[in-house]
């Protein structure tokens, strides 16, 4: 029997649309080999060799486990999202769902709810993998609470940043681009290495970058420090990403 | 009829439709310093066919972009069902199928309309349009494998998936073997019986001929002639007045 083509056009509950969306661009992320290594393989690698290991290397037991973390957020929040979003933009995927009832913040908030669902299983995951390794971080309550914000916002200037350069740049340009500012951004950027290792004259610099100000938050919180300037320094940083994001964006390519 | 180039397009005997599906009005829009549309007006009538040929290069896929919304003319309007380009109510009315692939390389076709249908509020059952359209024996396969007709055919089951009022198709039988060109011609005749409005660009003379109520002739980003096939073919075939008014694509 054929179909009865009869229009009947509508579109669905946006919370409907919104979950599926992200539930579609989980399925993609974990279907990436690539994406799996950003997420998941490199942070318990390094996780698993830091507290093995890194003894030998001076690395500290407590802090170290949270500069994975914030490693984590970064690959998920900046690499995966400004590749995958590359991609899509490359493949019409973007150009195809501007003609359904999937608005832009529908898009923009499905892929939110990918990247916060992969970005909170990292986290758990390295937290429950540090902890059977020895981890024992004991911040005050209140630490963590004026803490952890500070991974939403740098999420959000980290995405932000993707979006600027999946929306502007070709797909395998971002690729390589991506990887390489992910490594410039976690070896030199402040995001693994704590600030002190680094020499006088530059720590007053790294300390301006997103990736230093989630790093020592994070390692400050791991030691029940509340790193306080981070919320300037990251609340900045989302602004004028956040204002060049929707300036250069492209949705086609 | 009139031979030869001019601004204005010429209307034929068909006047412009008074509750047109689609309607735009001098669009005019530079991208990169170059203009791509210029002054561009034309309309799709609901329950019909509308078909917009031009060369390569001529402007039809910016056109469609503007059409749904990605790209916002310089000047000029544009109305779909009612409604702005882009907004919810257009985009929950009408259905597209791009010209280029439209669809993650690792998504299968099965997931991906199971995705699309979980957009619209009332959408064909995914497994019957597959089986419809002939999808069902490659649903599983990731997208990147299929062939380029078969990424086509996913692309048409996308576009109509939503159970849209007006109908988008961009190149819809390119790279399409004979049989399956015939019945996707097929299903976009049904469309139109079943009262949704189509809008098709192609290259393809014999395409426009078999299908269009209504053929608009672009080029240069304007149009140029419109009419019937029936009225545009009076005097030479559809391709010999396409060669007439239109220059060599990409030129």
């Amino acid at each position: 029997m054929s179909l009865d083509l009869t229009p009947r056009p509508g579109a669905s509950d946006r919370r409907d649309r919104i979950a599926q969306h992200a539930r579609i661009e989980l399925a993609m992320l974990l279907r990436n080999g690539e994406q799996l290594l950003l997420a998941f393989v490199i942070p318990v690698g390094l996780l698993v060799g830091g507290m093995l290991f890194g003894d030998r290397f001076g690395l500290d037991r407590t802090t170290f486990p949270a500069s994975v973390m914030a490693l984590a957020v970064w690959s998920s929040s900046f690499t995966s999202l400004a590749i995958n979003t590359a991609f899509e933009r490359r493949y019409g995927v973007l150009e195809r769902l501007a003609a359904t009832p999937l608005t832009r913040g529908d898009l923009i908030a499905g892929k939110a709810q990918a990247t916060i669902t992969i970005t909170a299983v990292q986290v758990l995951a390295l937290t429950l993998l540090a902890l059977a390794l020895g981890w024992r971080p004991n911040p005050p309550p209140m630490v963590s609470l004026v803490t952890w914000p500070l991974v939403v916002l740098a999420a959000f200037a980290f995405a932000c940043l993707g979006l600027v350069l999946a929306g502007r740049l070709e797909a395998t340009v971002v690729l390589g681009l991506a990887n390489l500012v992910y490594l410039v951004g976690a070896a030199g950027g402040g995001l693994v290495v704590p600030l002190s290792s680094y020499q006088d004259a530059v720590r007053p610099v790294l300390a301006l970058l997103p990736t230093a100000a989630l790093g020592e938050a994070l390692r400050g919180w791991a030691t029940g420090q509340f790193t306080w300037w981070a919320y300037p320094v990251l609340g900045a940083w989302c602004l004028v990403l956040l204002f060049v994001a929707r300036k250069a964006f492209r949705w086609t390519s | 009829m009139r031979l030869g180039r001019r601004r204005r397009p010429d209307f034929c005997e068909t006047d412009p439709v008074p509750d047109a599906s689609l309607k735009l009005d001098q669009v005019s829009l530079a991208l990169g310093g170059r203009r791509i549309l210029n002054e561009l007006t034309f309309d799709a009538a609901p329950g019909l066919i509308t078909a917009l040929l031009g060369p390569n290069g001529c402007g039809k896929t910016t056109t469609i972009r503007c059409c749904t919304g990605l790209l916002v003319p310089d000047s000029g309007s544009i109305s779909i069902l009612g409604f702005a380009p882009g907004s919810p109510d257009a985009a929950a009315r009408v259905g597209l199928m791009p010209q280029s692939t439209g669809a993650w390389s690792g998504v299968r076709p099965g997931e991906l309309l199971r995705y699309l249908a979980s957009l619209y509020s009332h959408p064909h059952d995914p497994d019957a349009l597959a089986a419809e359209l002939g999808i069902t024996g490659f649903a599983k396969t990731p997208y990147r494998r299929l062939s380029g007709g078969q990424q086509q055919l996913v692309n048409l089951a996308g576009a109509i998936i939503g159970r849209p009022e007006f109908v988008v198709l961009d190149e819809p039988t390119a790279g399409l073997d004979p049989h399956v060109r015939r019945s996707t011609w097929d299903l976009i005749r049904r469309l139109r019986d079943a009262g949704a409005g189509v809008l098709l660009t192609t290259h393809a003379m014999d395409e426009a001929e078999q299908l269009a109520d209504h053929v608009w002739l672009m080029d240069a980003g304007r149009i140029v002639l419109g009419g019937t096939v029936a009225e545009l073919t009076r005097e030479a075939s559809l391709e010999e007045v396409f060669l007439a008014h239109t220059k060599r694509g990409d030129a």
